[in-house]
């Protein structure tokens, strides 16, 4: 702009041109009515659009989802340290450790209360179909209250009994109306693995991708239940530490009494463990990113075709623009502007069309999928920004609207 | 005053190497404010190419051409860009957006003048449609108009710039007699009544009697400078 201010002086009787702000507003006018113009190129760019919109929603929602869900467990524990197996990569996959580990947290000072989790999958049988499913069995010491789980406290006595187990709500719906009938006739036998146990209470906790459903049960019903497990060895432990202890020096000090044989991590240190094994570990991820590419490819190559047949149609008009003094910056600013144009009315309806997807797929699945506003920001940001490339790529064909070649 | 084009010695060719192709030759020319020259000669004598040069459509390669006032010779691209603003063209096909009211259209010629503004450019616009007689058809498109009165928009457009000169190919080789007829006496009407300078090109006969001036051209020179009866007898 200034450049050409500078040259003005030289140019007797020049027109002085559009300030930055007008020029870019003629431009998208300019954007927008040609756009209009042509109904079904519309429709069909921004159906190109919303279509990248929702296909980047859903695997950024799975995405999340399954972040998220992976360590609900570790966040509804109330610890403040953990002891694990170095081995265990998921905590759908625990290696044991040795009971013995638990007893020997208690010789540190700051070290409140030491309680063992047992972890494992068990079939359970629909009581509807008979149909058996693996569930993720929870056990611990239902006096500790080391879980933190909706509706568990109350049931702390119930769960003391032989055969009991609370079945978890937002269990998948393949493990049948186990909600339903409890809520019908209060406590009923089911079948875990080869043993009749008892629901006797609802908990709410969630599938995740490494766990269909979860049932929680105090420590000798889980022995009960998984029969092959040795009663020396424990999957996890959970320490609370005293008020006021420090965090990082108990750390240091139950790191100082243990054997290798044990890995002792902070909360957040676990969480962070369990989401580097579905980020790394698995393809999950990637898969996820890749999907979010894919979308967001196609959606650009619909967007170039739109802006580039219409660029191609129009060289005549461009090129006559041109004659007429049009810079090739501002008509490139005419053909961003129509990519910015489709990338916000793309958007818009793509964004509706996904949060219908994501509560339609949350229910189905279970799955914690909720479309916040900085999810919808970033987006929109990518969306944006596929336009924008999309939009620079056609801006390439302006150079064939030769003004030379009008006459 | 100035004349708003000063051609001296421009030579021009097209490719390059053994594909060089001269195709103007120390052409000399000036049309005088407010005149109207018609260029006419041969196909393939140059005339076209000698319009995009004064129209600043094409970047100048030998000689010198002076076009209101400002040197073409090795002008920048901004440059060009700047002055073309300030010229008039009206082409073989109007060229006119298909999306845009005939008003519109008009109004675009007045949009990268930053001193305008909306409703001064669609008031304007308005004005110069009903000059050219089409007061009752400015919010019609393109497509609903007939092709003489597409030609008058764009020689509304060509106008409302109030540019001091325009530059015209051929404008009435896709009319009827009747229609072209009247757009050229329409564009000659405005340009003296606004003291416009008009370099047209035509091999169209029929419309010689709007001229001031003819110039004749021929394999690239200009052979004939005069009256309609001196040059073509
Ligand atoms: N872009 C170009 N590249 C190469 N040669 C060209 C180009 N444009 C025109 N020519 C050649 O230059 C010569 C002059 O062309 P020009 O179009 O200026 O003639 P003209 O007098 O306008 O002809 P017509 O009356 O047919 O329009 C012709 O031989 C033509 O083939
Ligand atoms: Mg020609």
């Amino acid at each position: 702009m200034n450049a050409m201010n500078d040259i003005r002086p030289a140019l007797r009787g020049a027109v002085p041109q559009p300030g930055f702000l007008t020029g870019s507003w003629l431009a998208l006018r300019l954007a927008w009515r040609q756009l209009r113009s042509e109904r079904a190129r519309l429709a069909s760019a921004i159906a190109g659009v919303m279509f990248a919109c929702v296909l980047v929603f859903m695997q950024l929602g799975f995405r999340a989802a399954l972040f998220e869900s992976a360590t609900t467990l570790i966040s509804a524990m109330r610890a403040d340290l953990f002891l694990m197996s170095p081995m265990t990569l998921a905590s759908f996959r625990p290696e044991t450790i040795p009971r013995v580990r638990v007893s020997q947290a208690l010789g540190v000072e700051a070290v409140q209360a030491a309680v063992p989790v047992y972890l494992a999958q068990a079939s359970f049988r629909n009581p509807e179909t008979g149909k058996r499913r693996m569930i993720q069995l929870i056990g611990f010491d239902a006096e500790a209250g080391v879980l933190d789980l909706p509706g568990l406290s109350a049931m702390r006595e119930a769960l003391k009994q032989p055969d009991t187990i609370a079945f978890d709500t937002r269990s998948r719906p393949e493990f049948g109306p186990v909600a339903q009938i409890f809520a019908g006739q209060g406590p009923f036998p089911v079948q875990i693995g080869n043993r009749e146990m008892r629901v006797v209470g609802m908990v709410e906790l969630g599938s995740s991708f490494g766990a269909d459903g979860n049932a929680v049960l105090s420590e000798v019903n889980f022995r009960r239940a998984v029969r092959e497990r040795p009663q020396a060895l424990v999957d996890l432990a959970a320490i609370r530490l005293k008020p006021g202890a420090d965090l990082l020096a108990a750390q240091a000090a139950l790191r100082a009494i243990m054997p290798p044989d044990v890995a002792v991590l902070t909360q957040e240190e676990l969480r962070r463990h369990e989401l580097r094994y579905w980020e790394e570990a698995t393809p999950i991820g990637f898969i996820f990113s890749f999907g979010s590419l894919m979308g967001l490819i196609v959606g650009m190559v619909i967007v170039y075709q739109i802006l580039f047949s219409d660029i191609a149609g129009h060289l005549k008009e461009y090129a006559t623009l041109k004659a007429m003094g049009y810079s090739n910056g501002h008509l490139s600013r005419v053909v961003l502007g129509a990519a910015g144009i489709l990338a916000v009315l793309g958007f818009v309806p793509g964004t509706i069309a996904s949060a219908l997807l994501y509560s339609v797929v949350a229910e189905a699945t279970f799955l914690p999928l909720s479309l916040g506003a900085d999810r919808a920001l970033t987006v929109f940001a990518m969306i944006f920004a596929m336009c924008a490339a999309a939009g620079l790529l056609a801006v390439r064909k302006l150079r064939d609207a030769d003004p030379a070649d009008m006459f | 005053m100035e004349n708003p084009v000063e051609i001296r010695d421009v030579t021009y060719a097209y490719g390059e190497g053994a594909l060089r192709r001269e195709v103007l030759r120390d052409v000399e020319l000036r049309v005088a404010p407010g005149e109207i020259v018609i260029l006419t000669g041969p196909s393939g004598s140059g005339k076209t190419t000698l319009l995009t040069l004064v129209g600043a459509l094409r970047g100048l390669q030998q000689g010198s051409c002076r076009v209101l006032g400002h040197e073409l010779a090795g002008a920048r691209e901004a440059e060009r860009v700047a002055l073309r603003r300030r010229i008039g063209f009206i082409f073989q096909n109007h060229n006119l957006l298909g999306f845009l009211t005939a008003r519109q259209n008009v109004a675009m010629a007045l949009e990268m003048d930053g001193g305008t503004g909306e409703a001064q450019r669609l008031e304007r616009a308005g004005a110069l449609l009903g000059a050219v007689g089409l007061a009752e058809h400015t919010e019609k498109r393109p497509g609903q108009l007939s092709g003489g009165q597409r030609q008058r928009v764009a020689v509304a457009r060509a106008l409302v710039a109030r540019p001091g000169l325009i530059l015209a190919d051929e404008p009435t080789a896709a009319l009827d007699k009747a229609s072209g007829q009247e757009v050229v006496h329409l564009l000659r009407d405005l340009a003296r009544s606004r003291g416009t300078a008009i370099l047209l090109v035509t091999h169209d006969p029929r419309i010689l009697d709007v001229a001031d001036r003819i110039v004749a051209m021929e394999d690239g020179r200009v052979v004939g400078d005069g009256s309609a009866q001196a040059v073509l007898g």
